[in-house]
């Protein structure tokens, strides 16, 4: 326990004081700057802790509190590994979204504005937390303000979509928590000063070493990789995803897209992989099969949408399936790319729901097949888009390739069909994409692109972030790979 | 690391940094000021380049390191350009031949908005730039960025004029048929991964891990590879993108898809040439591909009336008969064609370009005809082009094909046969365009004739060189049986196809037999060449008549499109509607509401038990203990 207040905890604990501010301000513009402002604050001390990533800095990155002693479980939050790669992204992605979702007005701005912090501190709870029953905690803290930011500043099915996330996560969450319960009490006793004080731990070191037999740790998995799918979301525990992304408010998509989605990814590797480790050879394939079923399964239904959110949403999952299969790889590369991948995949999601946003606001349309031609009104806009969504199909000097090239790379070396196959989504995403572009951007103008403008300046600034990362990791990814090293080096079997 | 070729990274940042200014001021550059930066962008990669050939020349060649591009455990990409003789020898070309372009399109895309202008400029800097970081990349992954990058810029200038619903559609067919090549290219890259751990040229071509790879490794890397050659450089079956991305502004066809990204696969291959001839089964595969590819692209050309799509299949069917040289082992012969095919290939398109301006915008050679008169030097400099494509010697064509066809010759006379034939068609229909075009009388419009004019300075200027060097540019690697030491390609190429020469099986044929093909060849298609100038000079509009029989299937160009569409684009559209519609929303969705549904159900039968009749909860309570007992004495017995 640090005399001092560390990383890990400013990161949970100012979006939080932001948050509650927020409830508190009257006027909209009070409350957009508070949150503003507060991500602002968040994004610089995730930058700052990025210069004492060394070992050496331990006490500045890792706290232990004691809280519910007899229950064997204390408030244990640290940054390491993956999840100092996502907070970074959190830290990031928030200020992006508020500055180029800054033009739209919501009723009731405090409560709006006071949700999205909290749920962006239940997100960075997640990625730090230690300890089973925190991280449990956190994990509803992020999924329970979504759920109200969908049903009351949604869309038109607003109900129905946000019904529907909460039948598919409640379940998951359900099934997580009889997993962990069940974990904790076959772990050893907590020992704190040499004295035992509880007879179960929900550390997570104590669950990594619990007693559990080839049988348990079967079926265990599956209660928590079904969690862990449905948040990600993978084939066929995804169907929530299309309309939540369709129906939220576009501020909420982009965090529920961006970053949520990876909540999943990390259960993956920090809490069921190192945890269940007799389970995992005999289910990769399996979960490996699944995931490559549901690339080219979103793959193809994304060719088909019509609706621009949809599209995003089912390239999404593909990608994102890409993603879990290359964590069951389980290989350096695979791991590295990933790692590299879960950052990348949140910034360049973001970048197309600001695009859409601004399409849909502006025309109130959001159908492809009625739109056309945006590429004559608004020139810098398609430009930003196009670099968005190529880099979102990975091409090369773009921050996705380097990830999506490695994740292939070391499924190839897992599976060389699984490889061959998932890798038909290469050339499927083209597909995709670029009807996407010849609809919306090609073309010429109809009545409802008619009226169009090109984006404002705060957009343009938020794009230009976007586009300056893509690049910059597109050509320089090593500081994002060493900053993962040891997180992968713990897992990699090769 | 002091090696006067570290400076080379300046030669792709200089089309970077012109790409930058244009695309990023073009809303403030003049069209002269967009115009000449982009220039002077590739005019100044040129210069180095030339510095950088003779350095190479004098027997200095280097691999530049510049920064590990990502460094893990067990694989180290690095950021790093290999300059040897093969790509000092592509880097004249793409810069010399990209500079010519640049030039002509100052004039040609005069038309356009001072903003659509730079834009232009812009993506034809990007697209040098990639071309030049795929020969330049000292590994498979730096290659793998310029590979992509051209399908890229080719997309963007196919695409340019976007308003056009078809030129974007040709567009995007370009690059999605450019990443299905992409694919087979990625898993033969991470098959080689797999087995040697890297991914440099030097490592990978080292005694040490070609020994690691086995002959099922090494076939099934370069077939991989190989694919990814027939995307780029439009072999069948992946061809059928390049005719239609003659949508594209004319220059551009002449500098992308004539004279450098279409050669990418070329380079490919003669760079990993090692590994080709390790693997004998693939070199057949690619010899008989590349040959089918020269003949089925020929015969449709031979029924093409827009000017531009005979020249788009010609470039085909001479992609196939370099890809039939590399299938041989006849590597130096392959990449001579690539050179010589780059100086007349360029020249046709720009001539052609030339003849649709003053046509004003027409391609349809049937509404051409007698422009010799109009258009001296596009006439005199596009003849010079034909002679050289149809292979009379000494223009360069004939050389560089020769080498091809002696080559194949060598290995098996069917194969040689088969190319004459090949030759034959090439002779044929390019006097047939040459005829159509600049013989007999005008058949467009009076306005059109008005208007016919020889091209300006710009256009002409370019022309003019690169006639020069279609005549000439042969001269470099003249047969040994003519000049003793005339090969001086072959010997400057000569460290790049070492280690190949040293396995490769010699089939030595005797000068004899040399002369005698060489001397078939060439008359054959001098005949045919005659032949089509004979019929067509004096082509007549009236005399046309509907195709039949075997001349529509070549008019609809075999109907591949068609079978494409057939068998996978439909298909592949009919089961992506079943995810949707079937699995996703009737299947999965419907569970998933199903199951909630089943709840509210439930819920609403549940709640009848709660009637708050304290008798019917007692009743309940002695049904629940009677059904434990029951149980209860059932498990104890």
């Amino acid at each position: 326990m640090g005399t001092f207040i560390t990383f890990p905890e400013l990161l949970l604990w100012l979006p939080l004081l932001a948050g509650i501010i927020c409830f508190f301000v009257k006027t909209e513009t009070a409350a957009k700057a508070v949150a503003f402002g507060g991500s602002l604050v968040v994004l610089g001390v995730a930058l700052s802790s990025l210069c004492y990533t060394d070992a050496k800095f331990l006490t500045y990155n890792a706290v232990n509190y004691i809280w519910l002693k007899e229950l064997g479980t204390g408030f244990y939050v640290s940054l390491d590994g993956a999840g100092r790669i996502l907070t970074l992204l959190t830290a990031v992605a928030f200020p992006i979204i508020f500055l180029t979702t800054y033009k739209n007005s919501y009723k009731n701005a405090g409560a709006f504005f006071g949700l999205m912090l909290l749920t962006q501190c239940g997100l960075m709870g997640v990625f730090v937390a230690k300890d089973a029953l925190v991280f449990y905690f956190f994990w509803e803290l992020a999924l329970i303000p979504v759920y109200f930011l969908c049903s009351r500043w949604g869309g038109e099915k607003r109900i129905q979509a946000t019904f529907k996330f909460f039948v598919y996560t409640f379940l998951g969450s359900l099934l997580m928590l009889t997993g962990i319960i069940y974990v904790y009490l076959h772990t050893g006793p907590r020992i704190s000063e040499g004295v035992v004080v509880a007879l179960h731990s929900f550390s997570l070191q104590a669950f990594y070493s619990a007693t559990l037999s080839a049988v348990e740790q079967g079926w265990l998995f599956w209660l928590f990789f079904i969690a862990f799918a449905i948040k990600m979301p993978i084939f066929p525990f995804h169907t929530w995803q299309p309309d939540a992304y369709d129906q939220s408010p576009t501020a909420t998509t982009m965090v529920l897209s961006g970053i949520m989605v990876k909540m999943g990814l990390f259960g993956v590797i920090k809490w069921l992989i190192p945890i269940f480790p007799l389970a995992v050879p005999k289910f990769a394939n399996a979960v490996m099969i699944l995931s490559v079923i549901g690339i080219i399964y979103a793959s193809c239904i994304a060719m088909v949408q019509d609706n621009l959110k949809k599209l995003v949403a089912y390239s999404s999952i593909a990608h994102i399936g890409l993603m879990c299969a290359a964590i069951f790889a389980m290989n350096e590369l695979s791991l590295q790319g990933i790692m590299i991948q879960m950052f990348s995949h949140g910034i360049n999601i973001i970048g197309l729901w600001v695009v859409i946003e601004l399409i849909e606001q502006q025309t109130g349309v959001k159908k492809m097949s009625e739109l056309g031609g945006v590429a004559h009104k608004a020139p810098v806009l398609t430009i930003m888009l196009i670099i968005i969504a190529f880099a979102n199909i990975a091409l090369p000097l773009t921050n996705a390739f380097v990830g999506e090239f490695m994740m292939f790379a070391g499924i190839y070396q897992h599976s060389i069909w699984m490889a061959a196959v998932a890798g038909l989504s290469i050339i499927l995403a083209a597909v995709y994409t670029l009807n996407m572009i010849q609809k919306v951007f090609y073309g010429n103008t109809n009545h409802t692109t008619e009226k169009i403008n090109d984006i404002s300046f705060a957009q343009k600034l938020g794009l230009a972030l976007i586009v300056v990362m893509i690049f910059a990791f597109g050509v320089y990814p090593q500081p994002m790979i060493d900053l993962a090293k040891e997180a992968v080096n713990g897992l990699a079997i090769k | 690391m002091n090696n006067v070729l570290q400076i080379v990274w300046l030669i792709p940042f200089l089309p970077l940094v012109g790409f930058l200014i244009t695309g990023l001021m073009r809303n403030n550059l003049s069209k002269s000021a967009a115009g000449f930066i982009a220039s002077a962008a590739i005019l100044g990669s040129f210069a180095l380049s030339v510095f950088v050939f003779f350095q190479v020349k004098t027997g200095n060649t280097h691999v530049a390191y510049y920064f590990d591009l990502f460094r893990i455990n067990t694989l180290t990409v690095a950021f790093d350009f290999k300059i040897d003789q093969l790509s000092s020898l592509f880097l004249l070309i793409i810069t010399g031949v990209g500079f010519l372009i640049h030039v002509y399109s100052t004039s040609y895309m005069h038309d356009e908005d001072s903003k659509d202008f730079s834009k232009y400029f812009s993506y034809l800097n990007l697209f040098v730039f990639s071309m030049l970081l795929l020969v330049m990349g000292g590994n498979y992954v730096i290659m793998f960025f310029g590979w992509e990058g051209v399908g890229l810029c080719s997309y963007l200038l196919i695409g340019y004029w976007f308003k056009n619903n078809d030129y974007t559609n040709a567009a995007k067919k370009a690059f999605i048929m450019n990443r299905i090549g992409d694919l087979g290219f990625l898993l033969g890259l991470f098959w080689l991964i797999s087995i040697v751990g890297t991914v440099s040229y030097d490592e990978v071509f080292s005694a040490v891990n070609l020994a690691k790879l086995s002959t099922a490794d090494v076939t099934g890397i370069t077939l991989l590879f190989f694919v990814g050659a027939c995307g780029k450089s439009a072999q069948i079956p992946l061809y059928t993108w390049l005719p239609d991305a003659m949508a594209g502004p004319t220059p551009v066809s002449a500098l992308i898809h004539a004279a450098t990204m279409v050669t990418a696969g070329i380079y490919m291959i003669a760079r990993s040439n090692i590994l080709y001839t390790m693997a004998p089964a693939t070199q057949n595969v690619v010899a008989i591909i590349g040959l089918s590819t020269a003949i089925v692209a020929a015969t449709i050309a031979i029924k093409q009336n827009d000017i531009k799509k005979v020249l788009a299949y010609s470039t085909v069917s001479q992609l196939g008969y370099m890809f039939l040289g590399l299938g041989v082992g006849a590597y130096t012969g392959a990449v001579f064609h690539v050179m010589t095919h780059a100086f007349f290939k360029a020249l046709l398109f720009l001539g052609a370009g030339s003849v649709i301006h003053a046509m004003g915008g027409e391609q349809d050679m049937r509404n051409m005809g007698g422009l010799k008169k109009y258009m001296s030097i596009t006439n005199m400099t596009f003849l010079l082009g034909c002679i050289a494509i149809a292979g009379m010697p000494p223009f360069s064509g004939f050389f560089s094909k020769d080498e091809i066809l002696a080559g194949a010759f060598a290995k098996n006379p069917l194969l040689w046969g088969i190319g004459v034939v090949g030759a034959m068609m090439t002779a044929f229909y390019m006097f047939r365009l040459y005829a159509m075009t600049f013989l007999g009388k005008f058949r467009g419009t009076h306005e059109q004739e008005h208007h016919l004019h020889e091209s300006p300075k710009a256009i002409t200027f370019p022309l003019i060189v690169l006639a020069i060097l279609a005549v000439v540019g042969g001269w470099i690697g003249i047969p040994e049986i003519f000049l003793h030491g005339g090969h001086k390609l072959e010997a400057f190429l000569e460290p790049v196809f070492a280690q190949s020469n040293a396995i490769a099986a010699k089939h030595e044929i005797s000068h004899n037999t040399e002369f005698l093909i060489m001397g078939v060849s060439v008359l054959l298609s001098l005949l045919s060449l005659l032949f089509g100038l004979k019929i067509f000079s004096n082509y007549k509009k009236e005399n046309e008549v509907p195709a039949t029989g075997f001349a529509t299937v070549l008019e609809n160009k075999w109907y591949v499109d068609e079978l494409y569409n057939k068998i996978i684009t439909q298909p592949l559209r009919t089961l992506s509607i079943f995810f949707n519609y079937t699995v996703e929303k009737k299947g999965i969705d419907g569970f998933v509401n199903g199951t909630g549904k089943f709840v509210n159900y439930g819920s609403r039968q549940l709640r009848w038990l709660q009637s708050g009749q304290v008798g019917a909860y007692i009743l309940l309570m002695v049904i629940g203990m009677l059904v434990l007992f029951i149980i209860q004495l059932f498990i104890k017995n």
